[in-house]
């Protein structure tokens, strides 16, 4: 029986900073950094590596059976909690069945691989859902701050309906320290990269990759993508050094969004299965303190994501408010006022009532007039009906949104100003009061349309944690 | 079946502090600075009270819990006094039982005092709150300036009158109450405006201006209440009595359900009509003779015009321009300066209201009098426009003996 992955999925933050931007700004201290290329993905202040990975997984699970999955896997090496199942929160705000088994992975560049090795080489009838997301921070005026992204990816790793089969895989260690990150610290320490070019990427990943195939019983020549999250510095050596093909090499995607961590070599794989023929055979590597090295092949079947990773990069706005960029990262500390005091802490016992609620956006649909409500309640909202009793659950998430009333306030405290708001109607009945997000001002009309999204709603800095709810973001075509 | 309690409560006296940014001054300090005016005015002794209702808003900010702090402040004489709050209704909800405690024949005299003392937060506006352990989990972090805002926006499509065309009528609202409030010595913000300062003067939440926004103030407001029997037996030849007294809160049909288009307030329909009602008025536009509305901003008088049955659906804006609710129009509307210059101390609006009222019906409002006025009315909105509480409150002379 063959396993592979039946799905897939990606998100990228609509911000993308204009590397220049960012170098103009610094140039006082750095003039060489003008030449710096592209855009990289920035998360806004309410996604994290959680939202992230919700994101990427509905564009994975589109409008599939989520009854199916049996287990989470969230792969990132910036988990917003170190210790609370990040996965297991992920997997509410999917609305996943009770009975998930969900696990975070993290510690390395690899998370995102071996996670995904994990899930295909086990045994057949389960279905994982392996998620890697990274919110990567950066210190100001640091080259990781233009080379990183933030970023999401999404895999649905089954034995049915393959958009590719798992061939093998093969992985090696290795106590080779590029950069390093302590648990407790702010951003990356990061090694010259002549050395980690050299003796990192030359001197571990072709051996690796040759290890595999030969195992495999195939030839570099055979490889028709190769999925590689090597900075481009290095990838073209490697891929030659290696013995595939030029045009076999996946196109890195660091000057579109950035390196997205843990993420980034299963976006990579997002890429080439969207640019896969039946048959291709798709290498994918992982790469930190050694090396992942998957194969898979393409069939040519299985359902197609509705962003992928190409609606994901197209999705971007240029920004060039890099100032903006530091205060979103939190590498710039801002003044937000005596507003911004507010305590924020939260009942736990009644957020564990409401759970499904909050973090699934699930409503209430009376079971008398069927009317569709948020927040679910004992009695219905409907004028003509207001009946008392249970109403069914009912998930509002993906459902069309129409706004009503709105207003950009310039008042209220937010860490992206102005805070937009207002009374969206929802598609079938019902009307939520809501926050909407990734809005330009003067976009938001009455009648406009918009779709809901999973965002952090409050920081709680007085105990340094964070509570999840949806927003309204405007439908763009 | 009850018929209400119209012409069975009578006010004996009405009192209102300064209101303002009352620096110097305590919610202790405006309480005692309105009764006193009040006191006076019934020419009773303050121990012929015999039941108080405090209504104050922000319990956390202005003084505390329960009825303890009008009964210490006044030195009251042990009587029971009870606390009310209903968000910007709370001023009407305080007199609301008194004058139901009247009505009922439970007391003779009963006193309703509100009063906020908003001006030690450290910041402009109102002071941020939490909503409830689920409420504050899903409900967005909403300002009242943001949350009214959107009242426009949904007037301007549900009416298809363009935006620039409703903040001119908006910022005739605010220039017609800055005009009125020279008038009152009492006001928070006594200076002219201007429209095209209206339209020029910062956003604060879009399309609200920052001269669309009322003022935050410390003050207090009270009434004396009686019935109309014993106020005449006390010596009183011209009478004030309580017309209609009606509250209307949202039951989640505004927030929740698909049938509010969000363009107007719901709760102050169904509290008007009640209050019609219970006040036998057939045609508010012909039978009131003056107005007084929550005008938090604008754009709430805006709508509110046409929530009272005074303006045709619509017609608010066309009207406003027009000079219908300004002094010399047909029905004045915030002959005071209202909540925008006047001052909204939240607690004790409702009662500065009812107070104009008073004054203007008995004669007493000096270089802003009115002709002759007879019958008068004053409408709260506490919360924001998809989860309030509307009270209309209707005053009128008794017909003399």
């Amino acid at each position: 029986m063959s396993r592979g992955i039946a799905a897939w999925g990606a998100y990228l933050p609509r911000r993308r900073l204009v590397r220049a931007a960012a170098a103009e700004a610094l140039a006082w201290r750095a003039p060489s950094g003008a030449r710096a290329r592209g855009e990289r993905a920035y998360a806004n202040w309410d996604e994290d590596s959680i939202t992230l990975a919700v994101e990427a997984a509905r564009d994975a699970l589109g409008s599939r059976d989520r009854g199916a999955i049996d287990g989470v896997t969230l792969a990132s090496t910036t988990l917003p909690f170190a210790d609370r199942s990040n996965a297991g929160l992920v997997a509410d705000a999917l609305s996943l069945r009770d009975a998930v088994r969900t696990v975070d992975a993290t510690g390395s560049q690899r998370a995102g691989t071996g996670a995904l090795i994990d899930a295909l080489a086990s045994a057949p009838g389960r279905s994982t859902l392996v998620l890697a997301a990274d919110r990567r921070a950066t210190r100001a005026g640091s080259a990781e701050e233009l080379a990183y992204g933030d970023g999401a990816a999404a895999l649905l790793v089954a034995d049915d309906g393959l958009a590719a089969e798992y061939l093998g895989s093969h992985s090696a260690t290795a106590e080779l320290v590029d950069h390093f990150r302590a648990s407790d610290a702010a951003a990356d320490y990061v090694l010259e990269e002549r050395w980690v070019r050299t003796v990192g990427h030359l001197g571990l990943v072709p051996p690796a990759v040759a290890t595999l195939l030969a195992r495999l019983g195939l030839v570099a020549g055979d490889v028709r993508h190769f999925a590689c999250p090597l900075p481009p510095a290095s990838l073209r050596t490697v891929a030659k050094t290696i013995g595939c093909a030029e045009a076999a090499v996946v196109e890195p995607l660091d000057e579109r969004c950035g390196h997205a961590g843990a993420a980034q070599p299963l976006l990579l794989l997002g890429a080439a299965l969207e640019r896969a023929a039946a048959g291709d055979l798709i290498v994918v590597v992982g790469f930190g303190q050694g090396v992942d090295v998957l194969a898979l092949r393409a069939t040519g079947a299985g359902a197609r994501p509705a962003r992928g990773v190409a609606g994901a990069l197209a999705a971007g706005i240029a920004d060039r408010a890099y100032v903006r960029f530091l205060a979103q990262s939190g590498a710039l500390e801002m003044d937000w006022g005596l507003r911004a005091e507010r305590d924020n802490r939260t009942a736990q016992s009644a957020y564990f009532r409401r759970h499904r609620d909050v973090t699934g956006f699930v409503g209430g649909r009376c079971r008398q007039c069927g009317t569709v409500q948020y927040p679910r309640a004992g009695s219905c909202v409907n004028p003509d009906c207001r009946a008392l009793g249970a109403q069914d659950e009912v998930p509002l998430a993906g459902l069309a949104g129409t706004v009503k009333t709105f207003t950009e306030d310039w008042l209220a405290f937010t860490p992206s100003p102005p805070l937009a708001y207002g009374n969206v109607a929802l598609a079938g009945g019902g009307n939520v009061f809501i926050e909407f997000c990734d809005v330009e001002p003067g976009e938001l009309a009455v009648g406009a349309a918009v779709r809901f999204v999973f965002r952090i709603k409050d920081l709680d800095r007085l105990r340094d944690t964070r509570r999840y709810f949806w927003k309204a973001t405007p439908v763009r075509h | 079946m009850a018929t209400g309690i119209r012409d069975k409560v009578a006010i004996l006296g009405m009192g209102c502090s300064r209101f303002g940014e009352r620096w110097e001054a305590s919610a202790d300090d405006l309480m005692l600075e309105a009764f006193g005016e009040a006191v006076a005015d019934a020419g009773i002794e303050r121990d012929q009270i015999e039941a108080g209702w405090l209504g104050v808003f922000y319990q956390e900010q202005s003084t505390s819990k329960s009825g303890l702090p009008l009964s210490m402040a006044l030195r009251l004489p042990n009587v029971p006094v009870t606390r009310v709050e209903n968000l910007c209704a709370t001023g009407t909800e305080a007199l609301r039982g008194a004058a139901y405690a009247v009505a009922a024949g439970a007391v003779d005299i009963a006193l309703a005092m509100g009063v906020e003392k908003l001006k030690d937060t450290g910041f402009g506006g109102l002071p941020e709150r939490t909503k409830g352990t689920f409420e504050d989990q899903w409900q967005p972090g909403f300002t009242p300036p943001g949350a009214f805002a959107q009242l426009a926006a949904a007037y301007a499509a549900r009416h298809g009158v363009p935006i620039d065309t409703l903040r001119r009528a908006m910022a005739h609202v605010s220039c017609k109450s800055h005009a009125n409030a020279l008038d009152h010595p009492k006001a928070h913000l006594r200076f002219p405006i201007t429209t095209e300062q209206v339209l020029a003067a910062p956003t604060i939440a879009y399309p609200l201006g920052v001269l669309d926004c009322c003022g935050v103030s410390d003050g207090a407001a009270c009434a004396i209440v009686t019935t109309p029997e014993i106020a005449r037996r006390l010596g009183k030849r011209e009478l004030v009595t309580i017309k209609a007294l009606q509250l209307a809160p949202s039951n989640g049909v505004e927030m929740g359900h698909a049938s509010w288009d969000g363009s107007h307030t719901l709760t102050t329909r169904i509290a008007a009509a009640r209050a019609y009602r219970e006040a036998g008025i057939r045609d508010p536009r012909a039978e009131l003779d003056l107005i007084e509305v929550h005008d938090c901003f604008s754009i709430t008088e805006l709508v509110l015009m046409e929530d009272l049955g005074l303006s045709d659906a619509g017609r608010a804006p066309a009207d406003i321009l027009d000079g219908r609710y300004d002094r010399d129009g047909a029905i004045p509307c915030q002959s005071d300066g209202g909540l925008k210059c006047f001052g909204h101390p939240v607690g004790a609006s409702g009662l500065r209201m009812s107070y104009e009222i008073y004054s203007q019906l008995l004669g007493r409002a000096g270089s802003r009098q009115l002709r002759t006025p007879a019958l008068g009315l004053a409408q709260n909105l506490g919360g924001i426009p998809n989860r309030n509480v509307a009270s209309v409150a209707i005053f009128g002379l008794a017909a003399s003996h």
